[in-house]
């Protein structure tokens, strides 16, 4: 097997030289509920596509080999970046689809985040708890922000805060996915969590 | 068999990776590496892949998350394939790897240029 034959596709976008420091942040949500656009409207490159195939034990099927049934299924995550601080800092934004059976990807993509952005659609607010359970199970903080679709109802935020038993001080904000400005500020309101959670240092939560 | 014979998911991530399961260092999907030194002749084809992606160096850094899109690799492979590459010295990060959570500093920097776009 000769690796030449391998086609690499397009060459990347190289990262500007002036780079020395890199951020990610998550954004996760239920399926279809616009992560992809989320990153596109923020990334100054199109949004670049990672495949992860993951081995699942396969749910609802009888095995009477009495061999564990295992299925192989590929996850998807759109990621996408920008140059900060005049190049010298680029932060990335993973898209990552919520469901508790990717368990195994979210280790390595919440590893060093700075945090997610959760973004919520009112039509299917349940799709939400996994994602959030997921978080708070790997400690990552997080703020939510609900995509304001034309033809999804609209709620007063504190009732949505309620349905989704978010704590007194989690962000929770509105957002229209394929406006980069709107974007941009629901991740300000994000790192501005962060850095508030921060200080003062004796109280930041230990280490494990 | 369908498909063709060189279809990359029909090859185990450990054998893409001589047999390494893990990282040997804290390579992250953000983890951003260029292109140092080292011939690359003795290299395994995936490892050589990635080489040639910085075409010899001197084009600039990619973050693991760049190399497996356009490799279309497994990110969990690239990570442990780069964690390889730098331990070899071929490739290496101008960036340091921050240990666990990220600083105040990170996110100060981060929320800065974040403000400075709107």
């Amino acid at each position: 097997m000769d690796s030449a034959n391998w086609s690499d596709g397009p060459a990347p976008h190289f990262l500007a030289p002036a780079v020395t420091r890199s951020a990610k942040i998550v954004v996760a949500g239920a399926f279809g509920v616009g992560k992809t656009t989320f990153v596109g409207s923020v990334s100054e490159v199109t949004p670049l596509r990672m495949e992860e195939p993951i081995t699942e034990a396969s749910v609802g099927v009888d095995d009477l080999r009495g061999t564990p049934n295992k299925t192989t299924t590929t996850v998807a995550m759109d990621f996408g970046r920008i140059h900060l601080l005049g190049d010298r800092l680029v932060l990335y934004l993973f898209g990552t689809p919520g469901q508790t059976r990717f368990r195994p990807l979210w280790e390595g993509l919440t590893e060093g985040a700075l945090g997610a952005v959760v973004l919520a659609d009112t039509r299917d607010l349940d799709g939400c708890h996994e994602v959030l359970g997921l978080l708070e199970e790997q400690r990552t903080p997080y703020s939510v922000v609900i995509n304001v679709f034309p033809d999804a109802p609209r709620y007063p935020l504190e009732e949505l805060r309620q349905a989704l038993a978010l704590d007194p001080g989690t962000p929770l904000t509105e957002c229209d996915a394929r406006d980069g400005r709107s974007c941009v500020y629901a991740l300000i309101t994000l790192v501005e969590y962060l850095t508030t959670r921060h200080a003062p240092a004796s109280l930041v939560e230990p280490r494990s | 068999m369908t498909g063709p014979r060189h279809d990359p998911d029909l090859i185990r991530p450990y054998v893409r990776t001589g047999g390494r399961v893990r990282p040997s260092r804290d390579v992250r999907l953000e983890t951003v590496v260029i292109a140092a030194s080292g011939g690359t002749e003795t290299l395994a084809p995936d490892a050589r892949r990635v080489m040639r992606l910085f075409g010899g160096g001197g084009r600039g850094g990619l973050a693991v998350a760049d190399i497996a899109a356009a490799l279309e690799l497994p990110p969990s492979t690239v990570r442990i394939l780069v964690s390889a590459l730098m331990d070899s010295g071929h490739l290496t990060s101008p960036v340091p790897v921050e240990e666990g959570r990220p600083g105040l500093d990170l996110l100060q920097e981060v929320l800065r240029g974040l403000r400075e776009l709107v």
